[in-house]
Formats: structure tokens, sequence, C-alpha cells
């Protein structure tokens, strides 16, 4: 699959020659009545002024008539009824805004005098691929047909340093330094051109070009959105979308990795960071959210999300109602959330070949720190006495040892809970999992017990399928793996058993006062509570002495209660029960040695905390670099997806099982998809019309400005049609018979001479450059702007992957709630690739913004392309912009040989072709009045041509 | 000279006037022009338009206080939260409303401040509002204004775009959009914020799905309000002249040579940069205002702030720009609802007041609509939690707030809307959110369900499928 094209011998700006032309400008899968095309003509008539209330709603539709879909309608009244100027019987109805023009009028009588026949919209039937002569480029072949029909004659081939400078500013998102230019200009031959493709289509630069473009449909971001915004670590997906492209993965793989590469059989590490894709939703931390409702919109995001994606549809029209354009109910929605709403959503930490002897040398340093620590013990100072560490280990020790006592595990009969699943592990230990709430209730049923009890003993335990490794579920605004016990409860039947006191062995409060522990989990107040931030990861304990003991020979219930302005139940835990005629205390100690207790003695004293704290860092149970992950629940702990009222998170109605929209794909009950896996191979499957379209479609648009179908995101029946159908469906099909490489799907379309047109114009001529008499100009991406200017002013570090930098920006430019500080990198990732920028979604990087970059709130299938003073000022003031002039200055400075020379270099760094006379002369004068390299660099960059592929 | 530079001339002269480095543009200067896939035909999109109807409102300033101020302290006297302090609600008054932070049984708290009645209308507010007495018959309030969201970042969201979520356009765009700009000397759209951060982020001032052109431009605090609007110190006026005239006689030339308009439009957007670069000043440059004025905000002309905002707002509008946000943050008095609410009131109220009776004379309230009002209000019951070291604080309420509005053809000195006697619900005259919002666009003159985008496989509108004009508001 190297080199697709070679076997045909392909001459590359040959004049086409039409062998046969045998089409019809208005014809694409559909018949013609008459003179009238169904697809075509019809149905954007009925589409637009028809469908809103005689389409695919139930809900909205009037008079029981459906106009989109064949059945039992009086065309007779029909037709009456739109030549009528009778404001009670014309349709459509005069209050609509939507009249029908007399031409359009004449259409829908000719069609139903030809006799109402309907067509499946053209996006829904497979496509197919036409015929092309072996010895012509099939993109050529179905473009210059449609230009010898409208009567255009195709503009010449752009001149060699235009042609190469566009190659590489699309295919590697930066311009040719001057010897790769030289290299085409001096040999422009189709082979050296296909050569050279071939090499950019391996440069690692590729992969970082065309990701920013994947990540725009993905709304990657490095923090959650919303309010508090704060940062995430998603990277290694955004690395992981850079590699997988360099590597040429088939998009179908591509796909299924994304979607659900947790579901494939014995996922890789790589498999499950790729399932980061729909973990770039957003997640809101404010104060006192229920995290469920924003969970719902990030689900109507996926749902969306993945409708544009990959079906090209507009899904999101159906979570409120029945879609009014295209055949997607309401059900229909649900049922495809309902694909993609099984999953639970951790963390998850990388590991390398490195990882374990990191951990194991981690240890090793800790076990040394532990080893020295009892030598850190303060000594007394005039200020402040401490005792001898001997003595204070020995009064401790004693202390504690009074409360090493038999301590029973007790072992529930049945647990309950309001949403939480909870299930037993060995040992009594108690695992969490599934959906956490602001006010949680674990109810836990114990058998009568053959001793009093007089206390009992809560171990919250860590475990690395928690966050941070536990013990608690918190996983926005608290600190992860925190939990906040509110009270706890014992009772036999009716009967609440009064607590005496509690206690515990660490506590720890993210918000307000430091905590006083688990003795405000028995006072009665449910705002209060233990909480153990600062310190997760770690097994704590919390003793509770009842007042009077638990009668032997009774069963009892104990009821944990869990949340406070955010989630924050309990992940894993152990009960267990004691008698005793002491109260008990909480301690860490077991049956421990003298030696171990000493142990623990150092780790928890507060005058050691400053040394311990750096040891505890080592032995933290999750280590290194984290990413966002779906991981698909157990069976038996399914979340069940139900259809929302009117789209309503609040108003969940009944549960809907996956599915998909019958009436678009024609899926016969048998061959449904029946889970996310299952979902994600269906989309990229023949059975799928959409998929390799709309994929196909949105790559033309990235070379040449607009898709086939202008409307990249809607192939629906409010789309636009497409301006060459044929050629559409021959790229899907190329696209999925290449093993839906994408490489070959860009090297087949920087091949034709089409790409390879003069931009060129003499008359404004939308049609013309529709048709791509000439090659469409259009501004450049603002990553792409600022890479060009690196590269040329040879500032660019090529450095790929990991952790977002940060580029310089004007202070204040990046205000957000926190008024977080922006600080420039420092060094070289300050010139690092714009697709590693840090990327806050309220406050956009300020240059990347004003260029129209999207912000990773929403799926963008096509950025706008404005032109704006701010854009001027960024390009003249920015102090990034400033940064680079200084530097192309500087380089311009050291060339050897006069002014011009200079000047020369610098205008071919950053735009290929040399200055001409005029140019020559105006730049020149500009120097030698103003003798500062930096600023003619800076007009340099200022050019509509420098921000321009041409 | 080939074809193609004639063509480029005539371009050129009908878009950007004749004059390189100091175009006069005649009028067809184009702030913006978007160029996207779906409209790439030469049309300004910022060209002054007409709305459906004869709009009363030419320009709008919206006050909006993030954070939520409390109406049971300003503007909605409950005597009986008084009576019933330290009793919980009837749990019928509550219904299944969700809370962020109190338990649904927390105890009335009673109002902090004494209510008095201001001007003829006889306009009740609270002890700090006291300042905006002096204009309570240019008041329009609302007392029942209700929203679907209680939490700050969704329902700022809400209340600009019409959605919880980010990706809409907001008001401010939807008004571009529809009516164009007035200015070529400053940006249509401006967004300041005097207060603490914004929950909402930049997407309260986002184009979301229309043309990025209709994005709200922020001015930061400071002498330079515009990014990147003063020249860098490293170059001297000298060659920043020089760079805008060499620019655009390169660009010019490629003009000629490839005859894409597109290229003229850059041309005018430098045109409007370096405009910028005189008006932004100019803006910002106090120095015609009176000693009158200034004591009537009580602002310091050299530092920012709430009541300097309010100036600028009207010195602003005086230059023809559209749409104005001032964003004063800080008013989620979850604790000490009392201290807070005097200390937010201390830093804006006087600038409120100051901005009515100053565009009054000046003869440009009749056409201005100043909004005043948060996102939504504060609950009867009292926020009380040890853990946070809270106390006398109020949690968030969507049910019923109060805001304001003044000028722009909405009637002063009436008050519209009643609650219960908690202050809980509504009981007379609702305004939800998106009356509000289509009430707003009629006074610029738009028919907020004619004012729609197709995106996405359907027309879009700033109030969804809701919003009544409340036209009671209405002279």
């Amino acid at each position: 699959m190297a080199n697709p094209l070679s076997n045909k011998k392909r001459s590359l700006f040959r004049t086409f020659v039409v062998n046969s032309f045998v089409f019809s400008f208005f014809t694409f899968g559909s018949h013609v009545f008459g003179q009238v095309s169904f697809n075509d003509q019809i149905r954007p008539i009925l589409s637009n002024h028809c469908y809103a209330c005689h389409g695919p709603d139930e809900e909205k539709r009037e008079a029981d008539l459906r106009l989109d879909v064949a059945g039992d309608v009086d065309m007779e009244e029909v037709l009456e009824r739109i030549a009528s100027d009778d404001e009670d019987f014309m349709m459509p109805p005069p209050g609509h805004n939507k009249p029908l023009s007399d031409e359009k009028k004449s259409l829908l009588e000719q069609w139903i005098a030809g006799g109402a026949q309907y067509e499946k919209h053209w996006a829904f039937v497979a496509p197919a691929k036409a015929e092309v002569s072996a010895d012509s480029h099939p993109v050529d072949h179905f473009v210059d047909q449609k230009l010898k029909a409208n009567g255009l004659e195709a503009s010449p081939k752009a001149d060699p340093a235009t042609l190469i400078r566009r190659l590489y500013l699309d295919l590697v998102g930066l311009p040719p330094t001057i010897e790769e230019a030289q290299k085409f200009i001096d040999d422009p031959s189709t082979e050296n051109w296909e050569s050279i493709v071939d090499q950019l289509l391996q440069s690692p630069r590729y992969g970082e070009r065309w990701a920013r473009k994947w990540l725009d449909l993905a709304r990657y971001a490095d923090t959650n959105g919303y309010e508090k915004d704060r940062d995430r670590s998603i990277w290694p997906y955004r690395d992981w979308v850079i590699r997988a492209i360099n590597e040429g993965m088939p998009f179908n793989q591509f796909t299924i990795e994304q979607l659900a590469g947790d579901m494939l059989p014995q996922p890789t590490q790589s498999q499950r960071v790729a399932t980061g894709f729909h973990r770039n939703t957003m997640l809101n931390e404010e104060g006192g959210i229920d995290p469920l409702e924003f969970r719902y919109h990030a689900m109507a995001d996926r749902v969306a999300t993945t409708g544009t994606t990959w079906l090209g549809l507009t899904t999101g029209c159906a979570q409120c109602h029945t879609h009014k354009f295209d055949p997607i109910t309401h059900e229909d929605y649900f049922g495809m959330m309902a694909y993609m709403n099984n999953a639970d959503e951790p963390d998850l930490y990388l590991t390398d070949e490195n990882s374990a002897a990191n951990r194991e040398k981690n240890r090793q340093q800790a076990e040394t720190l532990i080893g020295v620590l009892a030598s850190k013990w303060p000594k007394s100072t005039e200020e402040k006495k401490y005792p001898e560490f001997e003595a204070a280990f020995e009064s401790w020790y004693e202390n504690q040892k009074a409360n090493v006592v038999p301590w029973k595990t007790i072992v529930p009969d049945s647990m309950s809970t309001n949403l939480v699943h909870l299930f037993q592990e060995t040992d009594g230990v108690i695992f969490a999992t599934g959906d956490i709430t602001k006010a949680d209730t674990y109810t836990l049923n114990f058998p009568a017990v053959d001793q009093p009890i007089s206390a009992v003993r809560l171990e919250a335990l860590p475990d690395t399928r928690l966050p941070e490794g536990g013990p608690g579920l918190t996983y926005y605004e608290g600190k992860k793996g925190d939990f906040f016990l509110t009270e706890i409860e014992a009772t036999i039947g009716d009967e609440t058993l009064p607590w005496k006191e509690a206690s515990s062995t660490y506590a720890g409060n993210a918000f307000g006062k430091e905590g006083q522990g688990a003795s405000l989990s028995i006072d009665g107040d449910i705002q209060s509570g233990w909480s153990v931030a600062g310190r997760v990861g770690e097994r704590h304990v919390a003793v509770f002495n009842f007042a009077t003991p638990l009668p032997a020979g009774k069963p009892f219930t104990m009821t944990m209660k869990f949340g406070r302005h955010f989630a924050s139940s309990l992940g894993k835990f152990r009960l267990s029960v004691a008698s005793s005629d002491n109260v008990l205390s909480a301690t860490m100690l077991g049956d421990d040695s003298c030696e171990n207790a000493k142990r623990a003695f150092l780790l928890q004293a507060s005058e050691l905390k400053e040394h311990s704290d750096k040891i505890r860092k080592l032995l933290r149970p999750l280590q290194g670099h984290s990413t966002l992950v779906l991981n698909e629940r157990q069976e038996g702990f399914e979340r069940k997806t139900y259809l929302h009222h009117r789209g309503e998170y609040t108003q969940p109605k009944q549960e809907v099982n996956p599915r998909l929209p019958e009436a678009v794909f024609d899926t016969e009950p048998h061959t449904l998809p029946g889970n996310r896996l299952e979902f994600a191979q269906w989309l990229v499957s023949r059975k799928n019309p959409l998929t390799a379209r709309v994929v196909a479609n949105r790559q033309w648009a990235a070379f040449f400005g607009t898709g086939l179908v202008k409307t990249v995101d809607d192939f629906g029946m409010q789309g636009d049609s497409p301006s060459h159908p044929k050629l559409l469906d021959y790229l899907a099909i190329e696209l999925m018979e290449s093993g839906w490489s994408m490489k070959h799907l860009h090297r087949l379309i920087v091949t034709s001479e089409a790409y390879g047109r003069s931009s060129k114009f003499d008359k404004v001529d939308v049609n013309a450059e529709r048709l791509l008499q000439r090659f469409p100009r259009r501004r450049l991406e603002a990553e792409i702007i600022r890479d060009s200017a690196l590269a040329a002013s040879g500032l660019l570090v090529e450095k790929m992957y990991g952790p977002p930098v940060r580029p310089p920006q004007p202070s204040g430019a990046a205000a957000n709630y926190s008024k977080t500080k922006w600080e420039a990198s420092k060094g070289p990732d300050r010139y690092r690739r714009s697709i590693y920028t840090y990327q806050k979604r309220t406050a956009p990087f300020a240059m990347y913004r004003t260029f129209d970059a999207s912000s990773g709130e929403s799926c963008v299938a096509r950025r706008d392309t404005s032109n704006t003073p701010l854009q001027a000022l960024t390009l003249m003031n920015d102090p990034m912009f400033v940064e680079i002039s200084e530097a192309l200055g500087k380089r311009m400075s050291e060339v050897d040989g006069d002014d011009a020379e200079k000047i020369e270099m610098g205008f071919r760094w950053l735009l290929t072709r040399r200055p001409n006379e005029n140019e020559m002369e105006r730049l020149s004068s500009f120097y030698a009045k103003h003798s500062d390299w930096a600023s003619v660099a800076r007009v340099l960059l200022c050019l509509d041509e420098a921000i321009t592929k041409n | 000279m080939n074809q193609n530079s004639n063509i480029a001339r005539r371009h050129f002269l009908k878009d950007c006037g004749i004059g390189i480095g100091k175009i006069a543009a005649a009028g067809l200067l184009a702030n913006g022009l978007s160029s996207s896939a779906q409209a790439r035909d030469v049309e300004n999109p910022l060209a002054p338009k007409k709305p459906h109807f004869e709009p009363t409102a030419k320009a709008v300033i919206h006050l909006f206080m993030a954070g939520a101020p409390s109406q049971l302290e300003l503007f909605d006297e409950k005597p009986t939260l008084t009576r019933l302090e330290g009793k919980p609600l009837p749990p019928s008054v509550i219904g299944d409303q969700r809370y962020a932070f109190i338990q649904s049984d927390a105890a009335v708290m009673g109002p902090r401040f004494k209510f008095a009645r201001y001007g003829k209308s006889g306009i009740s507010l609270g002890e700090p509002m006291a300042p905006l007495g002096d204009v309570a018959d240019e008041l329009c309030l609302i007392k029942s204004v209700t929203t679907d969201q209680f939490n700050h970042a969704p329902a700022q969201l809400f209340f600009n775009s019409g959605f919880s979520q980010p990706g809409r356009p907001c008001l401010g765009s939807w008004a571009l959009y529809g009516l164009g700009a007035e200015t070529e000397e400053l940006p249509a759209f401006v967004v300041m914020n005097t207060g603490a951060g914004l929950s909402g982020g930049t997407s309260l001032w986002s184009s979301g799905f229309l043309p990025t052109v209709y994005t709200g431009v922020r001015f930061r605090n400071g002498q330079t309000p515009i990014l990147n609007v003063a020249t860098p110190t490293k170059f001297s006026s000298e060659v920043q002249q020089d760079t805008f005239d060499l620019i655009q006689k390169l660009n010019q030339e490629r003009l000629g040579v490839v005859g894409d308009p597109e290229i003229s439009t850059r041309m005018s957007s430098f045109e409007m940069a370096a405009k910028l670069q005189t008006s932004a000043p100019d803006l910002m440059n106090f120095s015609d205002e009176t000693k009158e004025t200034i004591d009537l905000y009580g602002c310091d002309p050299a530092k920012p702030s709430f009541a300097r905002a309010c100036l600028l707002a009207r010195r602003m509008v005086q230059r023809g720009v559209r749409f104005i946000n001032i964003y004063h943050s800080g008013w989620d008095a979850h604790s000490d609802v009392e201290g807070s609410t005097k200390e937010k009131c201390g830093q804006t109220v006087q600038g409120c007041a100051a901005l009515i009776k100053d565009l009054k004379r000046c003869g440009l309230l009749d056409s201005t609509l100043v909004i005043w009002g948060g996102e939504f209000g504060r609950t009867p019951m009292v926020e009380t939690n040890p853990a946070l070291g809270r106390k006398a604080g109020r949690d968030h309420h969507p049910q019923a707030f109060t805001m304001w509005m003044a000028g722009g053809g909405v009637k002063g000195g009436m008050t519209r809307g009643e609650t219960d006697e908690f202050g809980f619900h509504i009981t007379d005259g609702k305004v939800h959110v998106h009356d509000l919002q289509a009430t707003i666009l009629h006074t610029m003159g738009f028919d907020h369900e004619r004012l729609t985008y197709h995106h996405a496989g359907r027309d879009f509108r700033l109030t969804d499928v809701h919003g009544d004009v409340v036209h009671d508001l209405l002279l």
C-alpha cells in the first residue's frame, strides 16, 4: 500500500481528456422523474418548508400527515394547499415565515405529477464506486467532468515554489526549508513530487499536523472546564493520536481503539490510553453541583460528538425530541447513548519498562530514609522543648499498646446503598464501585456476634483501582481518593445504639478547618465528618466506642453516610469489632514487634512530618504519569440508560436498550451491535453508509478549504448535497478498500491536478472555486501560523510528546476564574510545536483563539476562518511575535552577503518563493531607513501571504 | 498590468478606500470578514444591518453581578423571614429542589438590612442599595426572575447564551450578528471584568457557532485594555507607521497578482488595527471628563474599578459600541451575607447610579438599555457549615430573584412580580430568563423567534424554543 498509484503511471499535470462522459450535473444516486430529482430538488424543499410539522417527529406532527416518507397522502390536496393563497388553507402556513417560491411550487407540482416518488436520502444509501479509466487520476476524472459540464476551463498549474509550500503546509503544517523547496523547484517532475509526498507522509511532523485536526473533533484540552477549570492529565491521549497517525494506523482500528479500546481482548496500555477520546468531556468541579447531572451532560456530548465525527449526523437534535428532519427518534438518541453509557471513568497510571525498577528504587530510598528517621528527631532549643526521642517513643508505645486488642472482622449478610455497588472481597474487605452522589448511604446487615461489642473499628483501605489509590472515591472538587464519612450508626431493629466516643489515626480536611477526625462522624451533624485529605493512598483507622456494648446474639445493622458539597464516598473498607472493658482508641499498631512499632511511631510523629512526608511520597501506590480512560463495567454492574423527557436530566423516564436509528441504517434486529465495542466496529463496517464518506469529506475539506459536502458536520436532510457526489463515493470506497489508510487518501488527493492548480483568479466566482477550477487560497490555521513563524525564524524545537508547555503571551490574556498567572515556559519548551501548548478551556491561549482555534469545549468539525484587526494587532505587537521577529531578524542578519541577500533569505524561509524586484526594493529601503532586521522580519511575518496557503 | 490587477484595484478601491496608511474607509471598512467555507463571498459580516423593527435600544450595557447578589437583602423585602428566623421552611415549599451546599431543612434567616422607599414610584430598596434610590424612577425592577440552573458557570452561561453548556452564542454576539457594528474605531462588543475571577470564563462572550467575528472583545484592566493594542516598546512610532505602510503596500501588490479579495480584507483589518492603536488610548484618556463627572462615579481614572468601567461604558456608547458587558464577580455570599453584600454594594452601587444619571444627562439613556443582575438568587434559608467555616450565608436559589433594567425603552419606576412570603416561589408575574432574553432582543429591534442561525442541521436562536416578550416592561 506504500505507493498505490505508482503502477498506474499517472501524469500529474497532464491535461485531462474525458473519454466518455455520460453524466448529469443533477443526478446522484437518484432517478429522474420527468425533469425532477427527488434527492436533489424535492427533498431540500420538503425538508426546509414541511418537515418541521410533517416530518419524523410524531409529537409535532400536524394533521397526521407525513411528507418525509412515502405513505398514504392525498397529494391532490397537498397541491391545492401549496397553490392556495387562502391564509387558512395554504401551506406552509403564513405564520411560519417559510413561503414557497413559485419555482419551488412548480418543482413540487412536477414531482407530484410524476407520481410523487420517494427516494432514500443519498447519504443513507451505501456509496457506489464509479468506473474511472485506468490512465486518469480519479480525482481529476470527476473534477474535470464537472468543469467541462459547466463550461469552465481549469486554471494552469501553480508555480513550483507555491506548490511545494502548499504541500508542506498541508502535510506537515510547516513551510519547507529553502533546501527542501529547492529540491522540488529544481526538478518539478511528477516522480519527484510523488517521492516528496511519500517522504512527508513518513515525517513525524505529519502526525503532529493531522493530530491537531483530530483533537478539534475530540474536544481535547488540558483542563476540566467550567468554573474551576483545573488541570487534568490527558496528554498521553494526545500523544497516542500523534503516534497512531504517524504509524499509519488504519482508520477503522483508530476508531475502535478510541471508542472501545478497553473492551478489546487483553487490551494493551496503548489501547486503553486511546479511550481518552470520550474522556475529553468536561468535568464540573464547582462546589455543590450534582455530579450525575454533569455526567449526563458529558454523555450527551459523547452522543453528539460521535454523531458529528463518524456519522456526520446532528444526533444532538434528538436529545429533546425526535429529530425534526432526520429519521432519528428520541428513543434512538438514548439508544445510541446506551452503547456508551456503561463505562467507569478511571485514571490510568502509565507504566513502561522502567516503572518497576523506579518503584523499587523509590521503595529502597524510602527504607533508607526510614532507617535514619530517628536521627532527625528535633533537639530542644531555647524557644521550644522536645522530649528525648526514646522517651517520646516509650510513652507513645505504652499508650498505643493499650489499644491493641483482638479485633474480629465482621462480614455482612447483605448490603445495600442508594446507588453504589458494594461487593465483598476476601477477609471481610468491602469494595465499592459505580457512581457516587453528594449523599450516599451504605447499609450493611450483620449476623449476631457471640460476645457483646464494645467498639467497632473501620479500616479505610487503599487500592490502586481507586482514585489516587483511595481509600475514597472522590474524583472531583475534593482531593482525589479522599472520602467524607459524615455519620456512622449502629442499629438493632429500630433502635439506634448511642456512641460514646470515637477516634482516628489521621484526619485531614481539604476545605475549611482542619479535621478533628472520626469524632465528627458521631456528632449527629451531617455537615461534619471524617476525611483524610493530604494522606490518600494509605490505610487509615477509626474506632467507635459504644456508650453501652451492643448485646451479643443480636443481628445488627451498620449505616454509613458520605458526602459534602461534592461526592465523597468510601471505596474500600473493612469493619471489625472488639469486646473490651476500656475505651479503645484508633491505632496503627497491630500485634507488632517493638521494632515495627517504632517505625509506626516515626512515620506518624508530627515532629518528623517534614521528613515522613517525603517518605510517604516515595511509597505512594500510584506513581508517574496518568491519563483518563474508559473502563467497561463488569457484568452485573451495568449502568442503566433512561430516556429523558425533553432531554432534561431531571426527567428520566423508561429504560432504553442500546439501539441504532433503524430508519437510517436498515439494521435487522439480530445484526444490531450489542455493546460499545460492537458499536465502534459497526461504525467502520460496510453496513454503515456514512463514516467513510464523512471522513473522506473532512480530509478533502482540509486540503481544499471546503468539503465536497459543504456541511462537513451534517450529512442529513438539512445538509448540503455534495458538489461531486461520485468523487465523494469514490474517495469513501477507496479509503475503505485501501484498508482505511488515511495516508493513502491524502496521497491520492495531493497527487491530483486539481490540487496543483494555481490559486490566482481574475473574477470572483464562488462556483468556479467550488468546482475547483482553481485552488482555493485559505488563511492558515492558528497553530500553523505560529509553527511556520517559529520554523522560519529558526526557533522551532522539534521535541515531541509529553506534558503541555506554555509559549509566552501578554499578561492578563489568560484571565479565568482562578486568575492563574500564565508562566511562559523557559528554554526549548517555549518553542515547541503548537500542538503541545497547554490548552485551558475557559482561557485558551490568546493568539490561537484570535485565529479561530477551538477551545475544547465542544466537538469542532470545521473551524471558522476570520480576518480581523485583532489578528493584525497580534501579528504586529504580541510579545511572542516580537520575540519571533527578533529571532528571524537575527537569523537574516547572520546571512553571508549584502542586505538584498539577507532579505531574500528571510523572505524565502517564510514564503518559499523569492521576492520580486518591487518587493526587494521596498524592503531594502525600509531596512536602509531603520537599520533593524527585526523590523524587516516583522513586516514579513505580517504579510497576508505569510499566513495563507497560496 | 494584467486583468488581475485591474480586478484587484477595483476591489481595493471599493473595500478599502484609497491612500495607503491612512485609508478613509467610506463606510465599507470591515471590522472583520468571515471567509468560512459557508460564506466565501465578499461581504462584511459587521456591516450595519436593519433589525426586524425599530429598536428602542441602540446600545446595551449589561452589569452582570456574577456570583449572585441576595435579592432578600436588596430588593425583595420579606418580614416573614425575620419572624420565622431559626425555623425550617415547610417541606411543601421546598419540594424537590436540589441545593449546592445546604440541606433542605436548613433554618430560615431574616433579611440583614432595613428597606426604604425611593422616588415618586416608591420603589423599595435594601439599605446597601440606597444610592440607587436617586434614580429609582428610572428603574424597572423585576422581582420575579427565574432560571433553570443552580450552579454558577452553567447559570451564567444560561443567562448569556440560553443554554447551560458552552458552545452557543451569547447575547452580545446575537446582537452583532443581527445588527452589525456602528463603529469602526472600537470593537462593537466589549467585555470588562472588575471583580473576582469569572465562573463561566470566555464562553460567556463567545460567538459559539456564529462566525468568530461576533465574539466579544475582552478589555483588560489597565492602560492598554485591548490585547496587543500598544506598540511594543522596542519599535518607535515611526517604525510602527512605516511598518503598517509597508505591509499594506506589499499586500496590495500581492492582491494585484493573486486577485483574491480576501487580501483586501486583510488590508482593511490592518487599517482598522492602526485606528485601534489611536482610538483605544483615546477612549482611556479621561482628561476630557469634568471633575463633576469623575466625582459622580467616585472613581479614580487611573485605577481600574467597577465605577471606572461604568464611565468607560458611557464613553463607549458615545463612540458607537453596541454591546457592553461589565462583570463584577464575588457576590457568592455562602457566608456572612451581610458583610459580603455591604462590601459588593460599596464597590458597585454608586457606579450604577452614576451611569444612569450620566447617560440621562447626555441624552443617551432613552436609547441605551442598562441591565443589572446576577445568574440566580439566594436562599431564604441560612447557610451554616462549620466544616467549611461558614455562617450566616445564603445558598443558591434559582426559583426567584430580582433584576433591574433602565433606559432603552423599558418603563421607569415600575416593579414587576411578586414572590411568596418566604421569597421562595414566584406568585405573580414570572419572568423566565428566556423571557428576559426575548425582551432584551425586542428592545434591540428583534423578534427573538426570527433571529436565527442555521447550524448543525437546524435553526438555532437565543431563546431555543422558549421565551415570551414581557410587554408590560416596555414603554
